[in-house]
């Protein structure tokens, strides 16, 4: 462990020539006002993108990011700066700014002392490098032809390709002193398909906290563009969709999305603290079907969602949010589990050193039930299977939630019968979970390709689930 | 001026950007660099909640060896970063493939003309100041009614920055800009309904944004309005979008006629040039030299001139939204949209926003759209949405958890009225729109 912190301290503070006593001095400063908490955050991070298109690779950028966030709670007051520049005088002016916020109080002194020891989930490794720029190159070329191969009918075929390289260093204002070193890759494959004058696109893509061989092990690559191309065919034969509330089953995996939308944020510290959740006060309490046990579990190893420590240096951890229907808990993060009177789950995370931590979601997914998911289909007179979404959005006040569906069927008489257009799903986040009548054994995670947004802060999230059925969403399509 | 200098001072570290990519081999390139400072406070329950002092910086370069090219950005703006920066982008360019349409502007598409546009107002707002204002703002909002039991806050944003760019071509530019608001967002409970909505003001100039009070109010009333809200049976009926929910639409026309989409085929108006794709009443345009306007600029992300232009006349496309690399693919010219539009606006008609609820008659009126659920590609649109039953003109009460269906190319096709209920604080002015008939699914 003391390995990753000089590891860290190398990347983050050597090139601006700060030392561990610059740290004390800035973190003394903010400590001379009566503060809660307070901490600095030091972040350095490298990411790269290539883009290969019309059979051609046509982009590639390379971007440096760094700087420090210094910050000052006190109460429910928090006083916030950040600077690009990691130099001692800027970021003394920082804490100078940030401290005015509270009051002036006893003049407390911070020594760095330790660095606690946490488990990891993911490897040390900077992933731009992994492969040399001709295999990246050449990994893009063998994804479009062989993808191009698939079918006559594809018109265009998209591949991207992008890492980042993140070290980040938490000072806490009882000496602590936390890193860690998040490696990220990502990759997609979307496709254009013609036939007759009609188009329609399918796309597919995954990654993880890893390197970029984890797009070559088990042809991951290769089977991001025969899953795009399956889509988009898929599509070209889809009808209109149902309009009106009916019987859905969402398929396992991505369209977890149910869960990270209907009630993941609406479990988020911040809006309960502050009683502006449907969800707000209502611990103890059911919200779902006694088939439904949802979890937070930002320790799942390599996930796109997961970490070792979050971004106030808290070790992550498996949270139970509902268990058999019950409400348990929510995500916190320092400020409003102190404000709450309970410990941080591990989910204070922020976008970068220029953003507040806020509580937030990692790897949110439902445990697996009973059934067969031939079985759950089967069960289902008239209804619609929905397999694949885009994206959703809540309004966690109301608890209306939607998510749009990219891939559905209709299920007539327990078959899947005709593929139908792509539909937005509403619901009620609070009783949607409720109406779960069916868990299937089936329990998947998504491909690694979630990104939340909150506030106007984006960060890579996971989510998963077995098939479920839900008895009544109101489901957006055109036909009545 | 001391904007002035820090201006000259920049254009040099721009100018420094090009010359190292000259050095290391490129045969042209562009550069771009910013930097803003800024300040946020919130106010919630009467308290501070947050003080906030922003302070951001970046540089961005692409280089062309030929037709091959590679960008790389940083926030770090010192000498030895700019070199490093500088050279990642050649190794990158190293790499990528010819392409024949790539590289910088026609140069005689480069803006020559540098007006004024009163972009830059600074606001000698301090926290106290700020502070005040937010709960000035807040108060109003939370003593407007005893319904209103909670509230998110209200804030104060003030934002300076500068921007410069330049190119090989010997373009070397830069201005400085502000942006200011102020927004409350709070809640409000009957029996077990609970709701929440907001209201804001966006300005150049502080002293065009909404006094503290009216926004509180706004947030309030919007607010305590939305309470009880229910959803509708599935039926087809007329949509009302107000104002603010109009400049999606737009938003998305404006997207389908864009160069990437255009040349990846994924559009649904393609080959649309010179064709009917609005009523003929309809004329949109790009105002893009208006003075202190918030989507104003003299030229694009690439230093192409902006031109006041016509984008529908009589409801017919007349251009597409193009910057160098899309409108070479299609076989065009630049239109000075790398970036996008500015100040994108569709004539007003007469009706207010009364007028509009009376032409809608019986029908929705839609307030907040929720989620993506629109496919370029096909035009498909399946959208979450909350607002009004209308009838006779008159609002009957609140409608949530439904949602709108429809094809864009048809609802495009079918507007039958534009307000004059103009929503000035985004880059796309609109007032509200009605559309004939799309698909309402609920309970
Ligand atoms: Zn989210």
């Amino acid at each position: 462990m003391t390995d990753l912190l000089n590891l860290v301290r190398q990347a983050v503070l050597t090139p601006s020539g700060l030392q561990d006593g610059d740290i004390e001095k800035i973190m003394n400063c903010l400590l001379s006002a009566s503060v809660d908490d307070a901490d600095i955050y030091f972040q350095s991070s490298h990411s790269e993108s290539w883009v290969m298109e019309g059979g051609i690779i046509k982009e590639g950028s390379h971007s440096i990011e760094q700087g420090a966030g210094v910050r000052a709670v006190s109460g429910e007051k928090t006083g916030f700066a950040y600077s690009d520049r990691i130099e001692l005088p800027v970021l003394l002016e920082a804490a100078g700014n940030v401290k005015a916020i509270v009051r002036h109080g006893q003049q407390a002194q911070m020594g760095i002392i330790k660095t606690a020891k946490w488990p990891r989930y993911y490897p040390i490794v900077n992933p731009l490098p992994s492969l040399a720029t001709n295999q990246k190159i050449d990994l893009l070329k063998t994804v479009d032809s062989e993808t191009r191969k698939l079918d006559p009918r594809i018109e265009e075929v998209i591949v991207s390709l992008s890492g980042t390289y993140e070290n980040i260093l938490v000072a806490n204002q009882d000496g602590s002193l936390s890193a860690d070193v998040r490696p990220l890759v990502r990759m997609n494959v979307s496709v254009i398909v013609e036939e007759n004058g009609r188009r329609e696109q399918g796309s597919m893509g995954g990654g993880g906290r890893s390197d970029y061989n984890y797009f070559i092990e088990q042809d991951r690559a290769l089977n991001y563009g025969k899953e795009a191309v399956r889509q988009a065919l898929v599509n070209l034969e889809a009808g209109e969709a149902p309009a009106g509330n009916m019987t859905v089953v969402l398929g396992p995996g991505w369209p977890g999305i149910l869960l990270h939308e209907a009630i993941g944020h609406g479990l988020e510290g911040d809006f309960n603290r502050k009683g502006t959740s449907a969800f707000s006060g209502r611990v103890g309490e059911r919200v779902a079907s006694d088939l439904c046990t949802v979890v937070d579990d930002g320790t799942l190893p390599g996930r796109r969602g997961s970490l070792s420590i979050d971004d106030e240096g808290t070790p992550t951890e498996q949270t139970i949010l509902i268990e058999n229907g019950i409400l348990k808990g929510y995500m916190q993060d320092k400020l409003n589990a102190r404000l709450m009177g309970v410990k941080s789950t591990g989910n204070g995370r922020r976008e970068s050193y220029a953003h507040l931590p806020m509580p937030r979601m990692t790897n949110t997914y439902m445990l697996p039930g009973q059934h067969d998911p031939q079985e759950i289909i089967k069960s289902v007179k008239k209804g619609l299977f929905a397999k694949n979404f885009a994206g959703g959005q809540v309004d966690i006040t109301s608890g209306k939630f939607v998510f749009s569906a990219s891939e559905a069927y209709l299920i007539e008489d327990g078959k899947i019968t005709s593929p139908v257009k792509g539909a937005t799903l509403i619901g009620n986040g609070p009783d949607v979970l409720t109406k779960v009548s069916m868990v299937g054994n089936d329990l998947q995670l998504d491909s690694g390709v979630g990104t939340c947004g909150k506030d106007g802060q984006s960060v890579p999230v996971g989510v998963g689930q077995p098939t479920l059925k839900i008895d009544g969403l109101t489901v957006g399509g055109t036909s009545v | 001026m001391q904007n002035q200098e820090q201006i000259n001072q920049l254009k040099n570290t721009v100018q420094d950007l090009l010359d190292e990519a000259k050095k290391q081999g490129a045969t042209a390139a562009e550069a771009g660099l910013s930097q803003d400072n800024g300040l946020s406070v919130s106010v919630r329950l009467g308290e501070v909640e947050t003080l906030e002092y922003h302070c951001d910086q970046g540089l961005g370069v692409t280089v062309y060896f030929g037709q091959r090219k590679g960008s790389a950005s940083t926030t770090d703006l010192s000498p030895a970063s700019i070199k490093e920066t500088v050279s990642a982008a050649c190794s990158i360019a190293r790499f990528t493939s010819e392409d024949s349409f790539s590289g910088l502007p026609e140069q005689q598409l480069l803006a020559t003309e540098f007006h004024d546009l009163e972009l830059y107002h600074p606001w000698d707002v301090n926290a106290d100041k700020a502070i005040s204002l937010a709960t000035e703002c807040e108060d109003a909002a939370r003593s407007f009614h005893p319904e209103i039991s909670n509230s998110e806050g209200a804030s104060v944003n003030s934002h300076q920055g500068i921007r410069v760019m330049g190119n090989s071509l010997g373009f070397l530019q830069g201005y400085a800009a502000t942006r200011h608001s102020l927004s409350c967002s709070v809640l409000a409970q009957r029996g077990d309904s609970m709701q929440r909505d907001y209201w804001y003001s966006v300005a150049r100039n502080a002293l065009h944004l909404e006094s503290a009070v009216s926004i509180g109010n706004k947030a309030a009333e919007r607010t305590l309005r939305r309470l009880e809200g229910r959803s509708l049976s599935t039926r087809q009926c007329p949509v009302l979008y107000c104002a603010e929910t109009a400049s999606g639409l737009l938003g998305s026309f404006i997207g389908a006629i864009s160069g990437g989409n255009l040349y990846r085929k994924s559009s649904f108006l393609l080959d649309a040039l010179g064709s009917q794709v609005f009523p003929e009443f309809v004329r949109i345009h790009e105002q893009p030299h208006l003075k202190a306007a918030l989507g104003s600029a003299a030229y694009d992300g690439e230093g192409v001139a902006t031109k006041p232009r016509d984008i529908i006349t009589g409801g017919i496309l007349q251009g597409y939204v193009l910057g160098t690399y899309s409108a070479r693919k299609l076989g065009m010219q630049s239109t000075g949209n790398a970036g996008g539009v500015h100040n994108l606006t569709i004539d007003p008609g007469t009706l207010d926003f009364d007028g509009m609820l009376k032409a809608l008659n019986t029908g929705l009126l839609v307030t907040e759209l929720m989620g993506q659920g629109v496919n370029m590609v096909n035009g498909d649109y399946s959208r979450g949405a909350a607002g009004f039953w209308v009838e006779n003109g008159q609002i009957q009460y609140p409608v949530e958890e439904i949602t709108i269906a429809g094809n864009l190319k048809d609802m495009l096709k079918n507007i039958v009225a534009v307000g004059n209920d103009v929503d000035y604080r985004g880059n796309i002015r609109t007032g509200s729109i009605l559309v004939e008939q799309l698909s309402i699914a609920g309970e």
